[in-house]
């Protein structure tokens, strides 16, 4: 029985709210300078994921959502953050400060690439049959946003957020475009995130053991040919 | 069954050198897991050609000629890279750069390598396929800083932020193509499935198709290296040790390709215009060129030949892009080729840099006084992967620049300056480093047998194919192409 109408409207409403609110906390690690800011601001991206994929399968009546969103509560609200703060902990880099050029013109750059996303995505929207298709531009947009935060940050921390801020979005593009993957590829792809995130660990150690500092500047001087 | 068992080796070996890598003979284990996965490869390959395609695992794996053809060469050259990678170790350790526990690191991760590019080649399912070419990513990013010198560390950095993004964007493309296929193949596991999808690619929805191939090509083209998003290339191959150059240039560039290639034939399906072979044409042109005049002033040898493989996976993706009988099968020759004889150049360099103690070009001198064998294996390298005959690449190059006469004549001038430059300055360097006028102090190689069998089994491969290519490897090879549908001109 396909839920009441009024129930369906609030829940389309909490959809495209989600949605606006992963499009902000994209750009709110495009400014973000404090580390142990970033990692909440991650763990939040995790919350708001889980909390419209539960909405999109309460709207669809995909059961397999269900599954999917409880999936993303332990991988991204539970375990990537612990991961992450553990090794702000042990790397002793709770309290560093990034110091951030433009970022005025970064913001601008920022709004130009959701207009762009908005623009690529909407002949896929418009083919799309889920309950949610509006929000593929958002996902596109988190996507390329994230991607416009790698490039600007100069640290090794702020570089992997940004990688896992991307596989956020991703897995948003994916909820809202198709209901998600098939089961083995959505596994598949944590499996890989979870072996990335550990291998970046070991990362964070062999850099600062060999440039004595996490900043990728250091790295720069550092003559290849 | 068996496309489980080609599966199955290679994780066996990596577990078991996991768990007893640090052990002496663990480098003998790890060459039996490598030359057992050939042997399960040749036997699937068999059976492909003699039975038809192989589907196994709940429809997850699938083998068919086409990928049959890459799972033989990657299973051969990581067979014999394992053998080179023996002695290369060997000699490393003299030099005291080794302990057990990295010594076991690097062996299981070599067989976890293995394991990824092979799970790409026979994966019926592209949601799967993506997650192992990332799986091929972590796997070689330890690998490339395992010297931990502050450059390979910063190279290592380098590769796995740029693929790393480079993957991402492919994902997003498979997001698009299982959106696409779920339209006629219903929801659930199947629409990502090869097999079904090859069954429907007509009636793809072409907007998000074309839309889905152009993330395809960025994301996985950062993986073969194609300019403008090769920058990682070079500094991962000259900066990690070099049996894993030269797994990455014979092995891993070419399996990125296949998948491109994989994606490109449902694209054209969907599409019917010339798209795909367009961006493959531009992207594998703009290659060649920059590749081949950016050696001109390259100090570092194994940056040399990094960049010698741009410009190759450029031919080959070009050839692709060019399409036909004549241009696809030129392009899997030219992959084929580039694979043996890239991979023995490599094997000849790691010597090379460990007698001379530099992989710097001007501190590379007299090889020919101080190790004769190796500065003939260098020459008869050069010679090779420049294109000359009787050699392999010279076939697969002629059959590229035929094509490219009956197809795009304009791309003649701008291909044959860059074969041209390339060999120059390939040949300029090698003289170089063969001659000098100091008195050297010869250094014999220990076990030269052992040594040199990988090489000259490459080296003479690529000639016996340049020579007198066997009618029935052709008759496969079209086969292949034809049963993949990558024959289809534009």
């Amino acid at each position: 029985m396909p839920p009441p109408l009024s129930q369906h409207l609030l829940a389309n409403h909490l959809v495209g709210f989600l949605g606006s609110a992963l499009l902000l906390s994209s750009f709110a690690m495009l400014a973000l300078r404090r580390m142990t800011s970033l990692v909440r601001i991650f763990a939040l991206q995790g919350v708001l994921l889980t909390l419209s994929t539960l909405a999109v399968a309460i709207l669809s009546s995909e059961s397999h959502l269900l599954f999917s969103a409880l999936f993303t509560l332990v991988f991204k609200v539970v375990l990537l953050p612990a991961i992450l703060f553990r090794l702000l902990d042990k790397l002793h880099i709770q309290g560093e400060v990034e110091s951030l050029v433009n970022v005025p013109s970064t913001m601008v750059l920022g709004l130009g690439i959701v207009v762009f996303s908005f623009t690529l995505a909407a002949p896929i929207s418009e083919l799309a049959s889920t309950v949610s298709k509006g929000l593929i531009g958002v996902g596109l947009a988190s996507l390329l946003l994230s991607f416009l935060m790698m490039i600007t940050r100069r640290k090794a921390l702020t570089q992997v957020l940004g990688f896992l801020g991307m596989e956020n979005a991703l897995f948003f593009s994916a909820i809202n475009a198709t209901y998600g993957m098939p089961m083995v590829v959505e596994l598949g792809v944590a499996f890989d995130v979870l072996v990335g995130t550990f291998v970046f660990g070991i990362f964070f150690f062999q850099i600062r053991e060999t440039f004595e500092s996490l900043d990728l500047k250091h790295m720069d001087t550092t003559s290849m040919e | 069954m068996i496309l489980l068992a080609i599966v199955l080796c290679p994780l066996t070996g990596a577990l078991l050198l996991g768990a007893i890598g640090h052990r002496r003979g663990a480098a003998h284990l790890n060459i039996l897991f490598s030359f057992l996965t050939f042997g399960i490869s040749l036997l699937l390959v068999r059976q492909v050609f003699t039975t038809g395609p192989v589907t196994g695992g709940a429809e997850q794996l699938f083998s068919d000629g086409f990928s049959a053809i890459f799972v033989v060469l990657t299973g051969g050259v990581a067979a014999t890279t394992s053998l080179f990678s023996l002695r290369y170790m060997a000699i490393e350790k003299t030099h005291g750069h080794l302990t057990p526990e990295r010594t076991r690191l690097y062996l299981a991760l070599y067989q976890v390598f293995v394991l990824t590019m092979l799970v790409v080649l026979v994966s019926n399912n592209l949601g799967l396929l993506w997650v192992s070419l990332e799986g091929a990513t972590l796997a070689t990013v330890l690998l490339v800083a395992w010297t931990r010198t502050p450059a390979s560390v910063k190279a290592a950095w380098k590769y796995f932020i740029l693929c790393g993004v480079g993957i991402a964007l492919a994902l997003f493309g498979t997001i698009l193509l299982y959106f696409a296929s779920e339209k006629t193949l219903g929801p659930g596991g199947t629409a990502l499935l090869w097999t079904h999808l090859d069954s429907v690619k007509s009636s793809l929805e072409p907007t998000v198709i074309g839309l889905a191939f152009i993330f395809f090509i960025v994301g996985y083209g950062t993986k073969v290296g194609l300019v403008p998003l090769h920058s990682w290339l070079p500094d991962a191959h000259a900066e990690g040790p070099t049996p894993i150059s030269a797994v990455l240039s014979g092995l891993l560039l070419n399996v990125a390709l296949y998948a491109i290639l994989r994606v490109k034939v449902l694209a054209d399906a969907s599409l019917h215009n010339a798209l795909t072979s367009h961006l493959l044409m531009a992207f594998g042109l703009v290659s060649v060129l920059l590749a081949s005049l950016s050696m001109w002033k390259r100090q570092d040898i194994k940056r040399l030949f990094a960049y010698s493989s741009i410009e190759h996976m450029g031919l080959a993706t070009f050839a692709f892009g060019l399409g036909g009988p004549v241009g696809a099968f030129a392009g899997l020759l030219h992959m084929t080729a580039h694979s043996l004889i890239k991979s023995a150049i490599f094997f000849v360099v790691g010597h090379v840099v460990q007698t001379s103690g530099s992989q710097k070009i001007p501190d590379i001198r007299n090889i020919a006084d101080r190790t004769p064998d190796l500065a003939r294996a260098l020459t008869v390298g050069g010679l090779a992967i420049t294109g000359l005959p009787p050699f392999a690449i010279f076939a697969s190059e002629f059959l590229i620049l035929s094509a490219a006469v009956s197809r795009a004549p304009w791309t003649l001038p701008p291909l044959l300056l860059a074969l041209l430059v390339t060999f120059g300055v390939i040949f300029r360097r090698i003289q170089e480093m063969t001659g000098g006028s100091d008195f050297p102090v010869p250094r014999p190689l220990h076990q030269p047998i052992l040594t040199f069998f990988p090489i000259w089994i490459h080296f003479g491969l690529a000639l016996f194919i340049g020579l007198f290519f066997p009618e029935t490897v052709g008759l496969l090879y079209h086969q292949a192409l034809l049963s993949v549908g990558l024959t289809h001109g534009q």
